[in-house]
Order: C-alpha cells, then structure tokens, then sequence
C-alpha cells in the first residue's frame, strides 16, 4: 500500500544521505522524497512517498526514527491530510494548439508562467493523482518537458509534526 | 586558553577516561599521534594494521563495559578500519573511531589519501560526524560516546580533517550532552511489564531467549533471578553466551544453526517465549514461516523498537534497557500472589530432559586423530571455564561456543553478526590489555588467523601473553562442511595448500609455537602453555581435517529439522 511518510531531521550535511541511503541498504521503495528546510533554519522537512506490506512500513518508521538525525516521523497515511504536488510542463504551443493547452490549462486551475511564440510552461498544483491526469488530458505529443516535486503533504486539523 | 584541535581530542579522550587508544599514524592524524606523544594518560597501542586496530577495541569494549577506541589516518586508514566497524555495528559495540582527514580545502578534489570516510562508513555505524571546526571537536567527542554507549550501543565514526586538528580554539568540555533527536528509552512501559508477567505465569511451556543485549547492558544477575523464579529452561544465542551461566541445571546450551538439540526444540515447542536482548535473527530461528509455524505467545524485551516484529511478529513488546526491564519483571512478579504452575512445569521438564537425552553435543573421540572438540573441552578443563576466551570465525568458533562452558559475561568474544575472520588474535589483545593478569586464550584455526597474524609483531611490542589455540585441520573446515553437505563433496578452494610452519612463525615474531598431532598430547600441551605465564604461545592442533559441527540445521530449514552427528 502506498504510504506518505513525513519527517523532520536535523538540517545537516548528510542528513538526506543517511535516509536515501537506509531506503537502498533495506531495499525499501521510493517513490518520490522531497526535503527543504522549515521556519526553523536547523530543520528539514522531508516528505517520502513509499509503498510495501505493513510490517515493511512499520520497520521503515522504526528505522527512520532510529536515525540519529531524525528528530520525528509522521506517517500522514494513518489519518486526514492534505498532498500536494507541483509540476512544471513544457510543452509545444503554436497554432491552434495554443487556445486548446491555454483552455486545458484553466479547466485544470493552473497557470500559464513562460510563454514564446513556439512554447508554454505550465504551472500545476495537486495531487499527484490530479498532474496525471492533466498529462492524460493534452495531447502527448506537444509536450516537451515536465519536473514534478514529488508529494509533500501536511497533516489536517490539529495533526501537527513538530519538535 | 586556546587549544589545538589535536589538543582537544586528546584531552576529551583523557575527560571520558580512556586508558587505551588502538591505532595507526598516518600523515593526516599527526598533530593527533604529536600530541599523544606529549602525554602519559591515554597509552596508545600500535598495532600492524588498522582492521586490528578497530577489532582491539572492539575485543576491549567486549571484555569490559566501557567505549573501546581507534585512531586511523585518512584514506586507506579508514577503508582497513571499515571490517573491524561493520563487526562493531553488527554486534552493537560501544566504540569511538576517530579518523583523520585532508585538509578542508582539499576534501572532494580526490586528494592523496582522501576518502569520504563518512560516506563510506555511513552504513555501518551507528552515526558519524566530520568535524569542520575546531570548536565542534570537544561537543562531537562528547556526543559520540555518548551515542556509542547509551541506547543500542553502536561504533561512531569522527572524522577530522588535518587542517581542523592544528587549528586553535578556546577548549571546554561539555559536561552534559544531550541530543534532541536522540532519546532512547531506558525504562519499559509497566502495562506492557505486567501483561509479560501475568502471560509467563500462566505459561504452561516457558522459555527464557537471551542474547547479546543481556551482557551489554549488564544484566545477567537479574536475567538469572528471573529464570529461577520461573523455572523455566533458558537457552543463549551465541552472542549472550555467559550471560546465563552455562553450569546452571536450567540451561539448555546454546540455540540455533549449531544450538543444541534441546534449545531448539524448546524453541520450537514452548507455549510462551520471552526473548531477552535479542533479535531472532536468521541463524538463530533458521526458517521463519517454519518458526511461525507453530502457536505461541511471544514476549520480546530489546532497547531498539526496530529489533521488535522486525522479523517474528510478536505478542508483547518491551522497549527498554534490558537490566531495567529484568528487574521491573521481577518486581511485578515477586508481588504477585500467583506462582509458574509447577506440575506443568514438571512435565514441560520431563519433556525436555527426553530432549537433553539425545546427547546431541556427543562426539566420538580418537587416540589417532586430535578430535577439535576435545581440544576445547581440555581448555575448559585446564582453565576451569574461568579463561577470557576470543574466537575467529567458522568451526573452531562454533565448538569453543558448544564447549567452553562459560558462566560468566564478556568471557565470549566472538564476532557473532558480521563473522569477521581475523577477529580473534586482534580482539585477544584488547582483552589481554583490559585485563593484564587474567588468561586470554584465542581459538581459530588456520585460514582466520592468516587474516591478521601480522598482529603477532603487535603482542611481541607489547607483552601480551596470549595463548593461541589453532585448530588445524588444513581445511577451510565450515566451507568444506557445507560443501560436503550442499555441494557434492566438491571442495571448491577450501583447501588450505601451502599452509606456514606456524610454530617458526611464531619463533620468527619472538613467541613460542608448539605443534600437537596426538590426543595424547593435547593437555600436556595446553598446559605447557599456560605455564608459561609471560609468553604468547602458539599452539598448533593438527586435528581431525574431516570433522563437522553438529548438531546443524541448514540453512532454510527449520529448527527442529535439525542434522544431528549419530543420523549420518
């Protein structure tokens, strides 16, 4: 089952190694992980989007939280919360093209950022779920380019991760 | 007053009390080795190479319950030092290794002897720091032993760049530590204490599991006290071994591939299992679906919350410090009105005394042929099981494991998790310093004393009058069982050919070498040996090259599909 597991380590050098490298040591999944820092400059938040049998994921949880610089796992898949993706599309605009990607564009709530005479890059935020669908929606041969963040997520209500 | 960094590592090594550091010099720590050189407090022990090094403080810590440390240059240094690491991970070892580094304006421009010492051995610690300031050194070396001895102890790796170790800065050392994202648990929850205690009371086939977290956390008097109240049989793994004394009448040996008949049928066939310090891993419950085959409740004590349900599913789980949690069983059931049901019991000992009954540690001895289990059980005779024993790795480590019976902890020291060979001589110096006047007796054989018996030259430096038992059968004997078993008797290069005159190599190193080739000899020999009380004496046992460890359980199978010596 696909898990959205969230963390705050210690905003280190090798901080993101220990993890990346505890997912490939263990042969666990990785579907996306994406990490910043927060409001508090000496941490990172870190959202990794996994997959595996519960005992897989109950022995990631455990195993993340051993990490000497992780200072707090969340796994937001056991309650309410919210996922968000950001995705950038480049894609090939010129004739009519151009009036249908901008119409596309609109009915998926996102936004037209760069625009030539030949290209548009395209802004979208949702769920990873919704991202695909808009790459379904538009003609996949107009499209030159995409980078999606991966998944970050939040907990919602009173779910809150911190120290 | 400022302070070299080389300064400050050696007066945080003198604040945490270290008496021995293991190590080997090298252009980047030699501000570290100078200061040294300055000082009497901390004695630094050269050794002839830096996997010796790690496994000497390893082999320290063991035999004792303070942090063992090594100092390795950069580069090759530290990858010589990873094997001894990966042994100290492995095994849950408090240790600090120290390395040194290039300069910090050299680091990423594959420098001469540059190594992403933290990168490299980021896998097989429990953590490690580079320190890029002089001013973190004295926070980092307190941090680091103190990750390396609390919680799940574990090797910290401290990499300082040489550039780091000549800069000068203002020096305390911290008197506290504390890490926010560090916190193990100490105590075990008292709802999940008195839970274990009410399902052992009414335990019909009780069975105590104890390992290696028993003697890290020094915990045998309570382990022992909580057998006996409940009159269970205990087995040890290989690694808790003297942490339940093997002379009492409830211990049942050792379990596992090579544990004895009783452990493991007592393993398979117990209604509640309450496993101590340790972590079911795969050579101590052979097959899993196998092991789970059977319906019984599982008890699981372990200061690490990943070792529990990592591979068993269990029923009652206690994180903690294996001596707190022993004692708050213990208290619970020394209050409770309820007692182990004694004619359950009775039968549950009926059962296992028909188990003991199989003999399964019999060998046929020889007036030919120097049997290698008969070595050991003279060695435990000559020494009365009082001796600090260390071993390599393959057969000779599973009978001094079957045989030597020990009744105290850190007597043992054997890398049980990574099977390190060329641990033992190593390890036997650690312990040989940590304990001057006691007896250290190293079994191996002749391929794992090859992988460091350059350390011969390190004993003779030092005066360390180690008794290396060699169990020489010309063979590399666990490969070659396995091959006789598995492999269609092919011994594909497990034959050890053009093997040294070990008794001229030791003469060669200024030690004594004395060759066995008959039974007869063996307790002459051995005692010849520990009368020399000042001499490291090599003792070359040609023994029975065709022997097998039993009883096994191979590989895959499960534990009471067991291969015992008299089915063959």
């Amino acid at each position: 089952m696909r898990h959205i597991i969230s963390l705050l380590m210690e905003n280190e050098s090798g901080a993101l190694s220990r993890v990346a490298g505890l997912f490939s040591a263990r042969g666990y999944n990785i579907e996306s992980l994406n990490v910043a820092p927060t409001e508090d400059p000496t941490m990172s938040r870190m959202t990794i989007v996994t997959s595996g049998s519960d005992d897989v994921i109950e022995q990631i949880n455990k195993q993340l939280n051993k990490l000497v610089d992780v200072v707090t796992v969340m796994d937001l898949t056991d309650g309410d919360h919210i996922e968000r993706e950001l995705m950038l599309v480049k894609v090939r605009a010129v004739g009519d093209d151009r009036e249908e990607l901008k119409r596309m564009t609109d009915i998926f709530r996102g936004r037209v950022i760069d625009v030539t005479d030949k290209t548009y890059t395209i802004e979208l935020t949702g769920t990873g779920h919704k991202l695909d669908r808009f790459l379904q929606a538009i003609e996949h041969s107009l499209i030159l380019e995409t980078v999606r963040t991966g998944a970050s997520g939040i907990g919602r209500g009173d779910r809150i991760l911190k120290l | 007053m400022e302070l070299t960094g080389a300064e400050i590592t050696i007066r945080c090594l003198q604040e945490e009390g270290v008496e021995y550091v293991f190590g080997y010099p090298g252009g980047a720590v030699l501000f570290i080795y100078d200061e040294l050189f300055k000082q009497e407090q901390v004695k630094h022990v050269l050794v002839r190479h830096e996997q010796a090094a790690v496994h000497a403080a390893d082999g320290y810590a063991r035999s004792t319950d303070k942090v063992g440390v090594a100092l390795v240059t950069s580069g090759p240094g530290v990858t010589n030092a990873v094997t001894g690491i990966a042994t100290a991970y492995l095994d849950s070892i408090p240790m600090v290794v120290i390395s040194g580094q290039v300069p910090t304006s050299f680091i990423g421009e594959d420098a001469f002897q540059e190594v992403d010492a933290v990168g490299i051995t980021r896998p097989c610690v429990k953590h490690n720091f580079l320190v890029k300031d002089a001013k973190d050194i004295a926070s980092t070396l307190k941090k680091a032993f103190y990750l390396a001895k609390s919680g799940r102890p574990g090797p910290v790796l401290v990499d300082i760049p040489k550039d780091v170790s000549n800069q000068k800065t203002e020096y305390s050392y911290p008197a506290t530590v504390s890490i926010r994202s560090y916190n193990p648990q100490v105590q075990g929850d008292v709802g999940q204490i008195k839970r274990a205690a009410q399902m052992l009371l009414e335990a019909k086939r009780p069975m105590v599991y104890a390992g290696g977290g028993v003697i890290l956390s020094d915990a045998s008097k309570q382990l022992t006290e909580l057998v006996h109240l409940l009159g269970a049989p205990c087995t040890n793994t290989l690694m808790g071994l003297g942490g339940y004394p093997a002379g009492d009448k409830q211990f049942v040996g050792m379990l596992g591939m090579h544990g004895t008949y009783e452990a493991n049928m007592g393993m398979q066939n117990c209604d509640v299992l309450l496993a101590v310090g340790a972590r079911f891993d795969d050579r101590v419950i052979g097959n899993v679906a196998h092991f789970n085959s059977v319906p019984r409740k599982i008890i699981h004590i372990d200061i690490d919350p990943a070792s529990i349900s990592k591979r068993v599913k269990v029923d009652v789980s206690i994180v903690g410090d294996v001596a707190h949690v022993v004692s708050d069983l213990l208290a619970v059931l020394n209050s409770s009105k309820q007692k182990p049901e004694a004619a359950a019991l009775k039968d549950w000992w009926k059962q296992i005394d028909e188990w003991r009954g199989a003999n399964s540690l019999s060998y046929k001895n020889s007036t030919e042929l120097i049997k290698p289990q008969y070595v050991i059980e003279t060695l435990h005779k000559l020494t009365r099981g009082d001796a600090f024993v260390t071993s390599d790795v393959g057969q000779h480590q599973m009978w001094a494991a079957q045989y030597y019976k020990f009744n105290e902890p850190r007597r043992w020291i054997n890398s049980g998790g990574l099977g390190t060979m060329g641990f033992g001589l190593p390890a036997a110096m650690g312990v040989q310093l940590a304990h001057p006047g006691a007896t250290v007796a190293c079994i191996t054989g002749e391929g794992s004393i090859q992988m460091n018996i350059q350390e011969l030259s390190t004993c003779k430096q030092y005066n360390l009058p180690i008794k290396i038992i060699a169990l020489n059968n010309r063979y590399l004997g666990m490969v070659r069982q396995w091959q006789e078993f598995f492999h269609g008797n092919r011994y594909s290069h497990s034959y050890m050919d053009a093997l040294p005159d070990f008794v001229k190599l030791a003469e060669a190193y200024g030690h004594v070498g004395i060759l066995v080739e008959k039974p007869s000899d063996v307790e002459g020999a051995l005692k010849e040996a520990f009368a020399r009380k000042d001499d490291l004496v090599f003792l070359d046992f040609r023994t029975d090259s065709t022997e097998n460890v039993y009883p096994m359980v191979p590989g895959g199978k499960g534990l009471s599909e067991v291969i015992l010596a008299e089915d063959l």
